[in-house]
């Protein structure tokens, strides 16, 4: 089925926003700088069943920045693979949906992440497994810009070359901005297309990483790229906040952030008056 | 036969059977004693360099896609390195990846004091849903191997390399949650792990031919303790003793503690005292650190003593 990424995109924001402002707080930021990957992964570039969560041979996915969770949700809802009602009780006590990944307890969630680096090795391990299992199971992984910082990053990029592992396709999403301050003030990684490049990766730079074509585009690219014998890196130049100016404005601070139903309920609406 | 021999070996025979079974090592595959295996598995073995870290993570990921990895390291990079990566990638989830960690305590013996892992149990012990375990020859390795393999879950396994003295005999039946009680006594009640069980042994017949009854019990499986068999010989003898080659803080002493906490029975300990190691043959760290044979004998006595005062 072909879906209007657009749209689709829209949709999952317009649920991000809710269901955050819903409980009050969230990483907002980082949340809305990747929902045109989500749309274009789950609606588009992954082979999922929303019935059978679990099926094998599937496309995994594992958000290394665990604390994205509220995208993928979002996404997964949209697609399927709960009823969005379920979006409401984010982060709540005994929810399913908590802040950070958790592959135990979210249908379509395939890895627990939250402390960063690791979800990216988890990544390469099972991208190895698919490869040793044959079952042409494609990898898609997220990375933060300020989670390039942790070593072990570096450590997955190195084996993922090393083990010719070109069934995996990691994204990173740059949208500059970290807990304290700027990335490139903090501890900066740049530059990243030349650091992935040197550690053997094919690199799709992607300079409006939340234009939902351009998305589609690069994971075309990057898909085809299968066979090759190298992992392939994919840089989203995004923006931290991105569709909810408030939250833009916010700067750094929109990271985690209290979010404020009625900046929440302008925000859905500017969204959906735009379409 | 050298253990890391062993493990090998039972590791390769597990590997022919099953071939979910994938191993992992850190640069260490020749310390381990796994080099051999490589060419019989090359699809099935991956050497991840000089980065532990990435390794425990990769496990998560292999065991998440329905693989059963062990990962391999010396212990200090297979628990203090990578706790994080055990907490998080490996236990939250509860994915099932075999951990090994190889020369703990001072079997690191040359290496010395930064790879003497004198907390590994410590630090493994207090993240949630692990199991520890530790081989004291070579009969209970081969027995524990395919147990460890049948457990789905994660295991951290702290073995010294080295061929140790034999323990257990023939006909050996292992439990990997049963404690196994090596010899009965009424006076007290030794409790002990991994490469100084033998000693612990000795210790106990000397203490029987000055009259002294020792019951000792070889704790393999530190977490989960083997509460019932240790509290029901602690209220039998009124009197315990642990005996471990780790930190008396956060090992076996502990764990025993922890165990026996609702009895009134005073607890002794054999271990190393809060400190890091030094490099040395285990002839010279024994002694050193108070890991002795006769410093076993010593505490024993005193422990029996206890009883009485009280």
């Amino acid at each position: 089925m072909n879906y209007d990424l657009k749209r689709v995109a829209r949709e999952i924001r317009c649920d991000v926003i809710h269901s955050i402002a819903h409980l009050g707080v969230g990483h907002i930021g980082g949340c809305l700088s990747v929902v045109e990957l989500m749309a274009v992964l789950y609606f588009e570039a992954m082979n999922v069943d929303p019935k059978n969560p679990a099926m094998e041979g599937r496309d995994r996915f594992v958000s290394s920045k665990g604390h994205a969770g509220p995208a993928v949700y979002a996404a997964l809802a949209n697609r399927g693979f709960f009823d969005k009602s379920v979006l409401l009780t984010l982060n709540q006590g005994g929810t399913r949906l908590p802040s950070h990944c958790n592959m135990r307890l979210t249908p379509g969630i395939d890895m627990t992440t939250g402390s960063l680096g690791q979800g990216f090795s988890c990544a390469v391990g099972i991208a190895l497994g698919a490869r040793i299992a044959g079952d042409g199971a494609r990898v898609y992984t997220l990375l933060g810009d300020g989670e390039c910082q942790e070593g072990q990053i570096w450590e997955a990029a190195m084996f993922a070359a090393a083990k010719k592992l070109d069934n995996l396709i990691g994204f990173v999403d740059v949208n500059r901005l970290q807990i304290d301050g700027t990335v490139a003030e903090v501890n900066d990684v740049e530059p990243l297309a030349d650091k992935w490049a040197a550690f053997g990766w094919n690199v799709i730079d992607v300079p409006k990483g939340n234009d939902v074509e351009a998305v589609s585009a690069a994971v075309k690219q990057a898909k085809a790229n299968l066979g090759c014998g190298r992992p392939t890196m994919v840089l989203l130049r995004t923006t931290k906040g991105c569709g909810m100016k408030w939250a833009v404005e916010l700067g750094a601070a929109n990271h985690n952030t209290k979010v404020p139903m009625e900046e929440a309920e302008a925000a859905i609406r500017a969204l959906r008056e735009e379409a | 036969m050298q253990l890391r021999a062993v493990y090998a070996e039972e590791l390769g025979k597990l590997m022919e059977r099953d071939s979910k079974i994938v191993l992992l090592d850190a640069d260490l595959g020749r310390a381990s004693g796994t080099l051999g295996l490589r060419e019989r598995f090359p699809d099935r073995i991956y050497d991840c360099g000089v980065a532990e870290q990435n390794m425990a993570s990769i496990g998560a990921g292999l065991a998440s896609y329905g693989f059963k990895p062990w990962i391999e390291t010396f212990a200090p990079f297979a628990t203090r390195r990578i706790c994080d990566q055990i907490a998080i990638s490996i236990c939250y989830p509860g994915l099932n990846v075999k951990i090994l960690g190889t020369d703990p305590g001072i079997a690191a013996e040359l290496n010395g004091a930064t790879h003497m892992t004198m907390e590994d149990v410590g630090v493994v012990r207090s993240i949630p849903g692990i199991v520890i375990f530790e081989p004291v020859d070579e009969v209970q390795l081969r027995a524990a191997m395919p147990a460890l393999d049948a457990y789905e879950g994660p295991v951290y396994i702290r073995m010294a390399r080295a061929e140790q003295p034999a323990v257990f005999g023939e006909g050996y039946e292992f439990d990997l949650f049963r404690a196994d009680t090596l010899r009965k006594g009424t006076d007290l009640t030794i409790c002990v792990s991994g490469i100084l069980t033998r000693d612990a042994l000795d210790a106990a017949e000397e203490l029987a031919a000055a009259g002294i009854s020792c019951e000792l019990i070889n704790v393999h499986t530190v977490k989960p303790i083997d509460r019932e068999t240790v509290a029901a010989s602690a209220r039998r003898t009124g009197a315990v003793l642990t005996v471990e080659n780790h930190n008396v803080v956060g090992g076996l002493h502990a764990a025993v503690l922890e165990a026996l906490a609702r009895e009134r029975v005073p607890v002794f300990a054999v271990g190393v005292e809060d400190r890091f190691g030094e490099v040395g043959k285990l002839p010279y760290l024994k002694p050193a650190l108070g890991l002795t044979k006769e410093h076993i004998v010593e505490v024993a006595r005193e422990a029996v003593r206890s009883k009485v005062e009280n």
